[in-house]
């Protein structure tokens, strides 16, 4: 009997899971929005726009985890240029938001503060359709996953593994953030996109404009987990993880590589493009920082910590992290560095399955123990 | 009239030496008006008169002063007469002559032809290159004169030049040609320009003249374009020695070893940290000695590189052999705590250091090709470098097990080699480069905590293009790499050149994955 | 047991699976109908000036079990990646039946067409279940699109239950296969190479590391694929190979040195020379 697609995707997820999902969304569409609106400041409850824009932010990164997870925790393909894909969707969407400005700017022009600054007449092609929320939503989806294809086509072909691919990958973002960084390039040079006014013709730091892209983030993540779990568990994803193990058997048996690892490639840099989408309303800047080598090698941090392979690892990875970050760069900035490094350095050695094998480990010693 | 005087003067002049000056000439260099005075400089100049020499350096030191309406010189407490040299009593009433800098370029132009005849060679010589780039047509009969006088090779070929310049103005054609066809076989953009007009119809109606300085900007553009040629090539080749510096400590960690280690630019960091630590103590403790500083540096930067590099290998990556993209992110890791150290200790602004007074100035090769010093030096230490390396994985012991442990280690560990010790020194080894790497770079960039994250990826890039395991490969990758850039930085733009560099090396690794000198057989996979 | 197993690729018309699904095959379907099934002419591959074949010929018909020998370096396992792909020849020609170039296809295309390999050491996906590893290799069409949402029909899981049975591995389905002892893995790799239906098997020291008793039902397995399925084995255990019978060729510095059955080859004073030394 062949099951139903819809039924198939259900069994994904278990009981437990798809209760913590539950829960999750619950508290992301509900109770944020209302401890926020309905309780006063100075309550104990209230949800602070601080609050808001920092988890609203790691939820970004945490599907930017998942993504990087795909690609490495189940095809083994350590990417450090995912913050490319990242940055390449928040550049499309900050195209539009640039636009969506209008004559608000400081020069007052149709045009962008930057282009009236290098004294530009008129938009570039590449802006052309870019005050089009529909224009840029495809952008947003299309331009990371033309480079993906294009560059990973190359490399798979090329049977480029390990850390060469990973090396490589690292050069591509390092060379795109060199170019970013060019006025000529024709996205705000160093600088950036910043300064956002409107998205969609609401105020884009209004509490409700917050509220709706907090929830729409929360929203896309579930939504990623629930497909990559059905992603995994296919038999796309069994024959990938046995690309990752032994990919010359995986070959004599008839199956192309260069297809699968190309797919979930494009499919990982798809999301970082629409993680990168939401990132950059909700922070209010976009720039070449953001591809710049470090940034993507943290990403497989993230992966590292919550545990790679796992699909919840990811996500617990990236929040913790990306908290620890913010209590140090406040609390103690010049340790943080110290604490990463040693994050690094200590996950790779003694957490190699990360918090969830961790976790993991616990609980059976503790059922063992009580046996 | 001017010629009448020069013959005039210049029979004075035949006559001695020690004739005292033309007062009403010298009177006139107090003269109200700027105009006047340049003209008076410009007679002065043309008596070839030595004397005149005092003058005008007297006028240039800001010392001549009109007193009683004749010029005086007023050297401190005592006083002299600017036309024949006379002391005389301090005149009381003495007012300074106003040398703006149209005078005072005019002045040193005035002097440095008077140099000419001097009698020291040397200073004759500096004063014909300084007359090569600021001639004026009124000093062609004086440069003549100093022609004709002159007997050294070297100042004859430098007058001859700025001879020629001067009469390209000349009223006769003959004298034009012959002035053009003696720039003709210079090669120096200023004398480029000085020839240009001539091409042109408006400014040479002789024809011949004008042919003959057409072909003559054609020459002088193809020595032009061949010293600019040769000078990206060496500026490639220094790039690309910096970057086999860099390199050849990751072409053994990585390339021998299969180590990744991010943390290799941290390594230069150290290296660059300890020549700026040397430069510290040698400045507080033996001043005299600070030239000296740099080479010191070379071993303590070695060694403190190769420490923290066995460091690195005994709590790190010992515990990840095999697991390449762990050992990635561990040493990831480490560079992060080592720029955060950094930073701590030495603060998080780039630290001066400077080159020994014998890394300064340069080989002037070609009038617009000068090789500097400290690009000559690095070249050579790269060299020397290599050689080191070449040697200690060649022709020593530890090099022999290194590759053997490398090749084969449980068979390497059978017959004896101490594995676990060899690991850990090969690393060192590696590290300790990097460190001499590191010495290199702190005499041409910034030493700062973040300066070894703008080289992991060219290293990196210089061990993939070589192909693993080979020396030989790092070698041709780094020179060709930065020969390449300089070459593309000269008409793309440094941001372009490096983007396309990258992008070439992309393709280049689609091509030959395994780097220019691949190994091939059974044993790859 | 046996002939159930062999039924299943009588089942469906020669040649029709697998290789219309590709549909971008460079010379044609797979035609037996001369009788030869695999065709090796003037093979020549170097590595860096080491000639590891050295004008290779070899000719398997249709159904025979073919039993390749010889000393460590004679270009046994280069051969084998010749015929799969994996290496390229420098010169020569290598045929799958009639027209089936092999040198202009890539590993998964010959896999497609029909030559399965079994590697030297024993290549399992040791994340997954036995299960999961028959599953992976089975007859199917294997593009991106169709794992997305394949779904195993319930005679795709008796094919599976059958493979497991066979090779004895029934009671361990569910278990991850990196926990099978080397025997279980060898066997495993087989029942692998049995899903995939092929017309060509290439088995690299198949029976390395196995039981005497595994050894010899691994000899029983072979001799009764023969026939249906052309076999070549290398080994450099003779007594499995006395077990197969059929021809043998000795390979020795990447050419043919001789070829018989195992008595006459044992015989030859060239093979006898090559084995022993000078």
């Amino acid at each position: 009997m062949r099951r139903p697609l819809t039924l198939r995707i259900i069994d994904s997820l278990d009981g437990k899971a798809w209760l913590a999902l539950g829960v999750f969304l619950a508290l992301a569409l509900v109770a944020v929005p209302v401890l926020h609106l309905a309780v006063p400041e100075d309550s104990a409850f209230h949800v602070s726009t601080y609050v808001i824009t920092l988890i609203g932010k790691i939820m970004c990164y945490a599907l930017v985890a998942v993504a990087m997870d795909l690609i490495w925790g189940y095809g083994g393909i350590l990417s450090l240029g995912h913050g490319l894909f990242f940055a390449l969707g928040g550049y499309a969407f900050g195209m539009y938001l640039m636009r969506q400005i209008g004559r608000d700017g400081s020069y007052q022009s149709d045009l962008p503060d930057f282009m009236v600054f290098l004294d530009w007449k008129e938009l570039p092609w590449f802006w052309s359709g870019s005050d089009s929320f529909l224009w840029v939503a495809i952008l947003v989806v299309v331009v990371p996953a033309i480079v993906a294809f294009i560059f990973g086509y190359f490399a798979f072909r090329s049977r480029i593994k390990g850390v060469y691919f990973s090396i490589i990958t690292q050069a591509l973002t390092y060379a795109a953030m060199l170019l970013f960084f060019r006025n000529e390039t024709g996205f705000g040079g160093n600088n950036g996109f910043t300064d956002f006014k409107r998205v969609l013709g609401y105020t884009v730091t209004s509490p409700e404009t917050r509220l709706v892209l907090f929830g729409l983030t929360a929203l896309l993540l579930a939504a990623t987990l629930v497909f990559a779990a059905w992603l995994v568990k296919s038999k796309f994803g069994r024959v990938l993880a046995a690309i990752r193990d032994a990919e010359s058997r995986v070959m004599f048996i008839g199956y192309n590589p260069l297809w699968y690892k190309l797919f979930i490639w494009v499919v990982s840099a798809v999301l970082c493009g629409i993680a990168g989408a939401l990132y950059v309303p909700q922070v209010g800047i976009i720039n070449p920082s953001e591809m710049s080598p470090a940034n993507s090698i943290e990403i497989a941090i993230w992966v590292a910590v919550g545990g790679r392979g796992t699909l919840i690892g990811p996500v617990i990875g990236a929040f913790v992290v990306n908290l620890a970050k913010s209590w140090f760069t406040v609390s103690f900035p010049e340790y943080w560095l110290f604490f990463l490094g040693l994050l690094f350095i200590v996950v790779t050695l003694m957490l190699p399955q990360g918090l969830v094998g961790l976790w993991k480990k616990l609980t059976t010693r503790k059922e063992g123990a009580a046996a | 009239m001017t010629k009448t005087i020069l013959v005039f003067l210049l029979y004075a002049c035949s006559l001695s030496a020690q004739a005292a000056l033309d007062a009403a000439q010298v009177r006139q260099l107090a003269a109200e008006d700027s105009s006047d005075k340049v003209a008076a400089i410009r007679q002065l100049t043309q008596t070839a008169d030595p004397d005149a020499v005092r003058v005008l350096q007297a006028m240039a030191d800001d010392s001549l002063y009109l007193a009683g309406g004749k010029a005086v010189i007023i050297d401190g407490d005592k006083a002299f007469d600017a036309a024949t040299g006379a002391a005389i009593r301090v005149p009381a009433d003495a007012e300074s002559v106003t040398v703006n800098n149209r005078i005072r370029g005019e002045l040193a132009n005035a002097l440095a032809a008077l140099k000419l005849f001097d009698a020291d060679a040397g200073v004759r010589l500096a004063s014909a290159q300084k007359l090569q780039s600021s001639v004026s047509p009124e000093m062609a009969p004086l440069l003549a004169q100093a022609l004709e006088k002159e007997g050294d090779a070297q100042i004859r070929a430098l007058l001859t030049v700025a001879h020629a310049q001067a009469n390209l103005g000349n009223d006769d054609p003959a004298a034009r040609m012959a002035a053009v066809k003696a720039l003709s076989e210079t090669s120096s953009p200023t004398i480029k320009s000085l020839l240009l007009p001539l091409t042109d119809k408006a400014g040479e109606p002789d024809d011949k003249v004008r042919y003959e300085a057409i072909a003559a900007v054609k020459a002088i553009d193809g020595r032009l374009a061949l010293a600019e040629n040769l000078g990206r090539v060496f500026s490639g080749l220094s790039l690309g020695s910096i970057l086999l510096l860099a390199a050849l400590g990751l072409a053994i960690t990585y390339g021998v070893m299969g180590i990744i280690n991010m943390a290799h630019g941290e390594l230069l960091m150290v290296g660059a940290y300890a020549a700026y630590g040397m430069q510290s103590l040698f400045r507080a403790y033996l001043p005299d000695w600070i030239d000296w500083y740099l080479p010191a540096a070379i071993p303590v930067a070695f060694f403190a590189a190769a420490l923290v590099g066995v460091v690195m290998e005994r709590t790190v990556i010992r515990w990840l052999y095999g697991r390449t993209l762990e050992t990635l992110l561990a040493t990831w890791g480490i560079s992060l705590v080592l720029i955060q150290s950094a930073r701590v200790l030495f603060g998080a602004q780039n630290v001066e250091v400077s080159n020994p007074t014998w890394m300064s100035g340069g080989i002037e090769l070609l009038p617009n090709l000068v090789l500097p010093w400290n690009r000559i030096i690095i070249v050579g230490f790269a060299l020397f470098v290599l050689t080191l390396v070449w040697v200690l994985m060649n022709r020593t012991r530890l090099g022999m097990f290194v590759r053997a442990v490398t090749q084969n280690r449980p068979m390497a560990g059978c017959v004896g080699v101490p594995t676990a010790r060899i690991d850990t020194l090969a690393f060192a080894l590696g590290a300790g480069i990097a460190g001499l790497g590191g010495v290199a770079l702190s005499q041409i960039s910034n030493v700062g905590p973040d300066m070894g994250q703008g080289y992991i990826v060219d290293s990196f890039m210089v061990v993939v293009v070589g192909g693993v395991g080979q020396l030989a490969g790092a070698v041709w990758a780094a020179l060709g790499l930065g020969i390449l850039s300089k070459l593309l930085e000269g008409w793309a733009g440094a941001v372009i050149a490096k983007i396309s560099i990258l992008v070439c090396i992309i393709i280049f690794i689609q091509k030959r994955p395994q780097g220019i000198f691949a190994l091939k057989g059974r044993f790859v996979e | 047991m046996m002939s159930t197993l062999n039924r299943a690729p009588d089942d469906r018309p020669e040649g029709s699976d697998g290789i219309d699904q590709l549909g971008h095959l460079a010379t044609g379907e797979l035609d037996l109908s001369h009788g030869v099934a695999l065709y090796l002419e003037d093979i020549t591959v170097s590595f860096d000036g080491f000639k590891a074949l050295n004008n290779l010929n070899l000719e398997i018909d249709a159904g025979e079990l073919r039993c390749i020998i010889g000393p460590n370096g004679a270009g046994k396992t280069t051969m084998m990646d010749v015929i799969t792909g994996k290496t390229r020849p420098d010169s020569g020609k290598a045929f799958f039946g009639q027209t089936i170039d092999l040198t202009r296809l890539s590993e998964p295309e010959i896999a497609h067409v029909g030559i399965g390999r079994k590697f030297q050491k024993p290549t399992i996906f040791e994340q997954h279940t036995v299960f999961e590893n028959l599953e992976l290799a089975m007859k199917t069409d294997k593009r991106v699109w169709k794992s997305l949402f394949a779904w195993l029909a319930d005679d795709e899981r008796d094919r599976i239950a059958e493979t497991l049975r066979l090779i004895r591995l029934a009671g361990e389905a569910d278990r991850p296969a990196g926990l099978l002892s080397h025997g279980q893995k060898q066997w495993l790799e087989i029942g692998m190479l049995l899903m995939q239906e092929p017309k060509l098997l290439l088995l690299d020291e198949p029976v390395a590391g196995m039981t005497d008793d595994e050894t010899m039902r691994t000899a029983e397995l072979f001799v009764s694929l023969a026939g249906k399925h052309s076999l070549v084995v290398v080994e450099h255990d003779m007594a499995f190979v006395e077990k197969l019978g059929g021809l043998v060729t000795v390979l020795h510095e990447g050419s043919v040195l001789a070829e018989g059955d195992l008595a006459t080859v044992q015989n030859d004073q060239r093979v006898i020379e090559v084995y022993l030394g000078r």
